[in-house]
């Protein structure tokens, strides 16, 4: 161990400098099961595409059909699950609960104890989002937190912290930018990034 | 019928328990509002050690005041905290104007 623990929790992947155990011991038992002959390179490659192939198109998919089809909207957030489904982006989250950005509210996601994120939809998180800093800071000092990502947010905006601890997975559906009627789509989504959808950053522009 | 209703009053218990919980230490002993019903899931509590046939049990997502989670910090009064609790973890309470911010 590079540094001692003691008592707390072991091997959680807290940046891109350190903790690398884990990936030795990952290494070592993918190369155990190749020559067993349990398991191809193949597979496992496979696999990391599987994980690896939603992301933020398909979030940004769903965002830009909700600012332009009031109805979708509508299904969207009362139930997220079924709404995503509709855009044949397979969902394997029990629950997606989608929050509303309105002028007064500002939606924040976060998941305390480990990594929950609505992956089916926006693939793996970002490094920092299964950060213990921002796992601790983003319920605790919230606002320092935004203001760290550039996000200045107003007193007398309402902020709302979500914590996905247990079994619903949350997605923050963005106020649409000035002009929304005039644009397609695809201009829409490339406005929209995973920033966005997590709540660290507001205005889509 | 489910024991919580939106707009309920509720604590979260410190039930103790070892293991994989999914109650994080930040919020028990706190009060906050029922505000949604999620349905019955299978326990964590359960899952974790491979029994997959515990009770589904009943999963709300509650609120709280951001200002009373941590009454050191200046937060504006309307900032709040939600997170989902599990029926086993939380008990009615009273809420009355000398309710204890935390204990």
């Amino acid at each position: 161990m590079p540094h001692d623990h003691g008592e707390h929790e072991s091997l959680v992947i807290e940046d891109e400098a350190g903790n690398i155990e884990a990936q030795i011991i990952v290494d070592a038992l993918q190369s155990v099961l190749v020559k067993k002959g349990l398991l191809t390179a193949h597979e496992v490659t496979a696999a990391i595409a599987k994980l690896e192939s939603p992301g933020l198109h398909l979030g940004a998919k769903i965002v830009a059909k909700a600012w332009k089809d009031p109805a979708y909207r509508a299904r969207l957030l009362s139930d997220g699950r079924a709404a995503v489904q509709e855009l044949d982006i397979p969902v394997t989250e029990a629950r997606i609960i989608v929050v509303e950005n309105t002028a007064c509210v500002h939606n924040l996601i976060t998941c305390t104890l480990c990594s929950c994120y609505p992956r089916s939809i926006l693939g793996q998180p970002p490094s920092w989002y299964i950060s213990k800093a921002y796992r601790a800071r983003s319920v605790r000092e919230p606002r320092r937190v935004l203001a760290e990502f550039g996000l200045d947010l107003p007193e007398d905006v309402q902020l709302v912290v979500h914590d996905s601890n247990a079994d619903m997975r949350y997605l923050v559906l963005p106020e649409p930018p000035a002009g929304v009627e005039d644009l397609a789509p695809s201009e829409m989504e490339k406005m929209i990034s995973r920033d966005h959808l997590i709540g660290v950053a507001r205005a889509v522009k | 019928m489910t024991r919580f209703s939106s707009g309920d009053t509720v604590q979260v218990l410190a039930l103790g328990k070892t293991g994989h919980v999914r109650i994080p230490h930040y919020i028990r002993h706190k009060i906050g509002r029922i505000v949604g019903y999620c349905g019955t899931y299978l326990n964590p509590e359960d899952l974790a050690v491979g029994n997959t046939s515990g009770r589904a049990v009943d999963l709300y997502r509650v609120a709280f005041s951001q200002a009373r989670l941590w009454p050191n910090e200046l937060v504006p009064q309307q900032d709040m905290l939600v997170i989902e609790i599990y029926d086993h973890w939380l008990t009615h309470v009273e809420e009355t104007a000398d309710a204890p911010r935390s204990r």
